[in-house]
């Protein structure tokens, strides 16, 4: 009726990252093989380790086979079409900011992440990767005075090798899939985070991603360690201009949280989703996984999912240590054609681990939301428990939402507990809340940010914030 | 009839009014007129129009006017947004208070109110002043500012809904009030409440249509006017004593009228 259309057109507001920065680049050349990797390498200076990493890596890659069982439907990818490195031109060793080109600053300036002495935010450190490089990370002295590293992972490979040598790869070894192999043999650039044992982060830390080029991909790595009785909590945003193409982002992030140490990671992606009719926007394939090795750790993933044109992403908790605590806290909201396969592993291995999984799937437009996730009790599992929570919300009689929960138990004394709910903003609602003043799209928006609710309260209050304006913006128009 | 309240100007004025949903005519004609200070009520079976008739004038979309107009304060409403209409002074009452999943009772009546002052050019309320004025107007309907903290409708009872309901009507300070069965669902200390509420809110600037099927509520508050609609149509107009006629001879009653129309 009158207001199905209204509710179609709700969900349409054109992206507000959508520019390019005209920069001078370097770029190699497209296609990948040996060499490639060796060149990338050699680029970044890397020691022997590192480069054998990448090699054994893309030995794998050749012999596995796209995965396919997600509910995603694409064109294939033509990997040797893709450009894996990919730098804006600049001096040869940046000693300050004011050396970084003004154009980059101005771009992430743009995007509301200053990066200059004056205007940098105040109470977060930003590590800023602009295609295949980090451009700058901010509040580096301020954190070393309390022995926290956060510096690009290029950085740390020359800095840091003992520490990259012994975690690069022991939460998502090179084998796990075909994008983590393909990530491990090309990565370019990404954050590094070591949080020493008794810590607590002064600060929130924070990478910013920003695809620049169309024809190349992006290929980031990040890795956190949190020592012994440390913490930190941990954000991370993402844009990418407008171009009619696809492009391939296939990140991977590793966390490994030691004895009572606590890691929080939170995203709020909104890559370019493509237009209305589905031409253009990221693919967005990415591993994400933090390892609770320590007694007494804990991993807490929450994520906004609002952009790229496809989303596939699980990220997971491997609970080894006792009574260690996995979560996961999702809000992943598609429109127009877009498609979104997310969701979470948590593997009990550990005895009386406890894991919790609250999503939240919004679907609008003719577009596809699925959430996939699997609950894994060991053999030692004794004493271990599950919460999941998978709801769901239509927007328009076009989209579609499905739920695929795997449960597999080893252990009979754990418990695994499954609520799913699936829900459609009515009419009635909507006249409802009409009716008493309020405008159709704070209407929609006040329903949506309700349906929300549990997963905005987990995250950091800036983001929440932002999470909640940027849903809104993302539905603007498609109940209009 | 009371020449006294024809000087002023009507709030509201419905003129011959006819609409229908996907094709099917519900409204044939309806016309009514209320000025300031005056209470009407409209009586009816079940499926005579009367709420769909309330919902035309708050401006559900599911509705088509396929004839005569609506006018609020003199001006055609007919194609406003329903929420420009509440803005402007309309209040509905539901008949059936809907749930709002996770969207909480204290934001969606702050929310609501503070586009009614918008609408009015009064200042806005923040959280804090809110507060004060809400804790004041849950006085008029005797509720717990637990209510506050709960989401909008969502498993409060059949007399909390409706109590909510006169809530936001005492938050929004309308010019005119539609409550579609109140009084329905309330047992009698609860309707007692919601009576004395409403006549507190009310005032001789203020025009209210109580849609009721019982005689118990306009004991409460007693009508100028009682219409009695079947099919579609205002088929008579008296005074109060009308109700009272209606509850002893019952609906078949006005069974004649339609036969004489």
């Amino acid at each position: 009726m009158v207001n199905e259309n209204l509710v179609k057109d709700a969900v349409k507001e054109p992206y507000k990252y959508g520019f390019v920065t005209d920069i001078e680049t370097e770029k190699i050349e497209k296609g990948l093989n040996e060499d490639i990797i060796k060149l990338i390498s050699q680029k970044k200076e890397e020691p022997k380790f590192l480069l054998d990493f990448r090699l054994k890596a893309f030995k794998k890659w050749k012999k596995m086979k796209e995965p396919d069982w997600a509910a995603l439907g694409y064109k294939k990818i033509d990997y040797q079409d893709i450009i894996y490195y990919s730098a804006p031109k600049q001096k040869e060793k940046i000693s300050s900011l004011d050396e970084v080109d003004p154009k980059l600053l101005e771009t992430f300036d743009k995007l509301g992440i200053p990066l200059t002495e004056q205007k940098k935010l105040t109470n977060v450190a930003v590590d800023a990767v602009f295609d295949s490089v980090s451009i700058a990370t901010t509040f580096r002295e301020e954190l070393a005075e309390h022995g926290v590293i956060f510096c690009s992972i290029s950085e740390a490979v020359k800095n840091h090798a003992d520490l990259i040598e012994k975690y690069l790869g022991t939460v998502v070894p090179a084998s796990d899939n075909y994008f983590a192999a393909l990530n491990s043999a090309v990565f370019s650039d990404g954050s590094f985070v070591y949080i020493p044992k008794g810590v607590a982060c002064p600060m929130d830390l924070s990478s910013y991603f920003r695809i620049n080029s169309g024809d190349s991909g992006q290929f980031e790595r990040t890795l956190i360690i949190a020592e012994e009785s440390s913490s930190v909590s941990y954000l991370e945003g993402c844009t990418a201009p407008m171009f009619d193409t696809n492009t391939l982002h296939a990140a991977v992030v590793e966390l490994i949280a030691l004895d009572d140490a606590s890691i929080k990671y939170s995203t709020v992606q909104n890559w370019y989703a493509g237009d209305e009719q589905g031409i253009g926007g990221i693919f967005n394939f990415v591993t994400k996984r933090g390892k609770c090795l320590g007694k007494r750790s804990k991993i807490s993933w929450s994520q906004v999912e609002t952009g790229s044109a496809i989303t596939w992403k699980y990220p997971s908790c491997l609970l080894l240590g006792e009574e260690s605590v996995g979560e996961f806290y999702s809000v992943a909201l598609t429109n127009n054609l877009q498609q979104a396969d997310t969701g979470t592993k948590m593997i009990h291995i550990g005895p009386k681990t406890k894991s919790t999984i609250v999503s939240k799937g919004i679907s609008a437009g003719n577009s596809k939301n699925s959430y996939r996730g699997l609950v894994k009790m060991g053999t030692k599992a004794k004493g271990s428990r599950n919460y999941s929570q998978c709801d769901s919300m239509l927007i328009g009689d076009q989209a579609s939402a499905n739920t695929f929960p795997y449960i597999k138990s080893q252990q009979p004394n754990s418990e695994i507990e499954h609520e799913a709910s699936t829900c459609r903003i009515s009419e009635d609602q909507l006249f409802y809340l009409q009716s008493r003043g309020i405008e159709f799209e704070e209407a929609v928006s006040m329903m949506v940010s309700g349906f929300c609710r549990d997963v905005f309260n987990q995250l950091p209050m800036e983001f929440a914030a932002e999470a909640d304006k940027l849903l809104a913006l993302k539905l603007e128009g498609s109940v209009g | 009839m009371q020449s006294k309240m024809k000087e002023l100007d009507p709030i509201l004025e419905v003129e011959n009014l006819s609409a229908s949903t996907d094709n099917l005519p519900i409204l044939k004609g309806v016309s009514l007129t209320v000025y300031p200070g005056e209470i009407h009520a409209i009586m009816g079976r079940n499926g005579c129009g009367k709420s769909t008739l309330s919902k035309i004038i708050a401006g559900h979309p599911s509705y088509n006017i396929t004839n005569g107009d609506i006018k609020f304060l003199g001006e055609n409403i007919n194609s406003l947004e329903p929420e420009e209409r509440s803005q402007s002074g309309i209040f509905l009452g539901f008949q059936y208070p809907i749930e709002i999943p996770g969207v909480s009772n204290l934001e969606f009546l702050r929310v609501s109110t503070n586009a009614r002052r918008k609408f009015l050019n009064k200042e806005e309320l923040d959280t804090f002043d809110f507060e004060e004025l809400v804790k004041e107007k849950l006085e008029i309907v005797k509720m717990d500012h637990a209510f506050l903290s709960r989401n909008v409708n969502q498993g409060f009872s059949g007399g909390e809904k409706k109590r909510n309901e006169i809530l936001q009507m005492a938050l929004l300070e309308p010019k005119i009030a539609i409550l579609d069965e109140t009084d329905s669902g309330l047992d009698i200390d609860a309707l007692r409440i919601v009576a004395s509420g409403i006549k507190k809110i009310s005032s001789a600037q203020t025009g209210i249509i109580l849609i009721t099927h019982y005689q118990r509520l306009l004991d409460e508050i007693k009508p100028n006017y009682v219409h009695v609609m079947s099919d579609g149509q205002i088929i008579k107009t008296g005074e109060s004593d009308l109700a009272l006629e209606l509850e002893e001879k019952g609906y078949e009653w006005t069974d004649n009228f339609i036969k004489e129309t």
